[in-house]
């Protein structure tokens, strides 16, 4: 089963989060800010990380420098989930190593197609009738 | 909803689009036409069809819209994106070099999520295809829809579902909450309001047409019909891509489908392009020889 580490500093965006995460097959570790996921990310890398932007103490974007300056820190797919929705900040995230973007608000619909964008879920087909 | 206010409403429906309701789609009426009742001022379905019954065309071109208008997503179920882009246009390319030109047909274009995802391919193709003419035709019954297409304008829900983000930022403009393709991209569909119950000859010969997820809609004398005139508007070494849960088997022998992938069919007795000339260069001192 893929590790997915959700970042947020809101327990309810973490719990809808992992709601959908678990329904789409991945365990779930949860961070409520960067610097407590820097620490979750130093004992075991996960698969992938939905990262808040901002949050107090460490905000997402200066946690995903940090990430990727770890040893195997380019690993983790990293899908920043923010109400951050300028094209600046999108710009800038997908500089500093970010591989997909989900903008507030957000639904099942939307996270399962930025994990098949990753390569992380497959895309379901119908059946042919 | 009481039955006769139903039947009346498939039978409507049946005539002016094709649209083929089994006996038991009572909830898709609730839900596409109770919003639209109500912006009319009217209560419920009941009264809704009264209306209609009493003439109000325009009404019922509104409810012909509400019940076909369909969902529709960037790149939806990526695999068709991925014929287009390893096997469709590979060929293609070859098979029309000397002419460099292209006709791609979007039968159901909608609000032109197909089409303008075919737009970015070929854009993303950029060198291969200089000097090519490549035309997108995106067509759709509903007028509003074939606006809202035109416009190229999408809400933020619509461009997180399958478009990937490093495409969004390259392609679109944001305006506050609203995401719209810019211009270049636009400027290569273009957009004709359509039924296909209706002769489509006028439009010409296509090498490629996505004809996906419109078909299911229709009862199977509809659909052989339909597939006969698509097998006369396609060349006979184009590529007819349907949804994913959409088959000819049954229906037509006018198109084969394409081993080992899925929804992606070549009229039949038309051939391959060959990976290489049908005759090699070597023979054709020969066959100048025997025509002089």
């Amino acid at each position: 089963m893929k590790t997915c580490l959700v970042v947020d500093d809101s327990g309810v965006t973490r719990k809808i989060a992992r709601r959908i995460l678990e329904e789409l097959g991945f365990n779930i570790i949860e961070a409520e800010d960067g610097e407590k996921a820097l620490e979750v990310c130093r004992q075991a890398l996960p698969d992938v990380i939905l990262l808040d932007w901002n949050m107090p103490v460490m905000d997402g974007y200066e946690f995903l420098g940090n990430l990727r300056r770890m040893p195997g820190g380019d690993a983790p797919k990293v899908v920043f989930c923010t109400t951050e929705n300028g094209i600046d900040h999108i710009s800038r995230a997908l500089h500093a190593g970010a591989n997909e973007y989900i903008m507030k608000p957000f639904d099942k619909d939307i996270v399962a197609a930025k994990f098949q964008e990753v390569g992380l879920i497959q895309a379901t087909l119908p059946e042919v009738v | 909803m009481n039955p006769s206010d139903y039947e009346y409403l498939r039978k409507l429906l049946k005539d002016h689009s094709g649209l083929d309701l089994s006996a038991d789609k009572q909830y898709l009426i609730e839900s596409r036409l109770l919003p639209l009742a109500r912006k009319a001022g009217l209560a419920d379905i009941g009264d809704l069809v009264q209306k209609m019954k009493n003439g109000s065309s325009s009404l019922i071109a509104q409810v012909v819209e509400a019940m076909t208008t369909n969902e529709t997503f960037f790149f939806r179920d990526k695999v068709p994106f991925d014929h287009f882009r390893e096997k469709i246009m590979p060929e293609m390319l070859q098979a029309r070099a000397s002419r460099k030109s292209l006709r791609i047909w979007c039968a159901a274009g909608s609000t032109g999520q197909e089409p303008y995802s075919l737009a970015i391919c070929l854009k993303e193709m950029g060198a291969a295809l200089g000097g090519w003419r490549v035309e997108i035709v995106a067509t759709d019954l509903s007028n509003e829809v074939l606006e809202k297409s035109r416009a190229g304008i999408y809400s933020q829900f619509e461009v997180q579902r399958g478009l990937p983000i490093q495409m969004l930022v390259k392609y679109f403009k944001q305006t506050g909450q609203l995401w719209q393709l810019n211009a270049d991209i636009r400027a290569m569909v273009q957009h004709r309001q359509l039924n296909l119950l209706h002769d489509f000859s006028q439009l010409g010969r296509f090498d490629v047409i996505f004809c996906r997820n419109v078909l299911i809609y229709f009862d199977q004398d509809t659909k052989t019909n339909i597939f006969g005139r698509l097998a006369r508007a396609i060349e006979p070494d184009g590529f007819l891509v349907l949804g994913a849960a959409e088959t000819v088997v049954g229906l037509t022998e006018a198109f084969k489908p394409i081993a080992d992938r899925r929804g992606l069919y070549r009229p039949e007795g038309g051939r391959a392009a060959p990976a290489r000339p049908a005759f090699s260069l070597a023979a054709v001192p020969k066959l100048a020889m025997a025509g002089s």
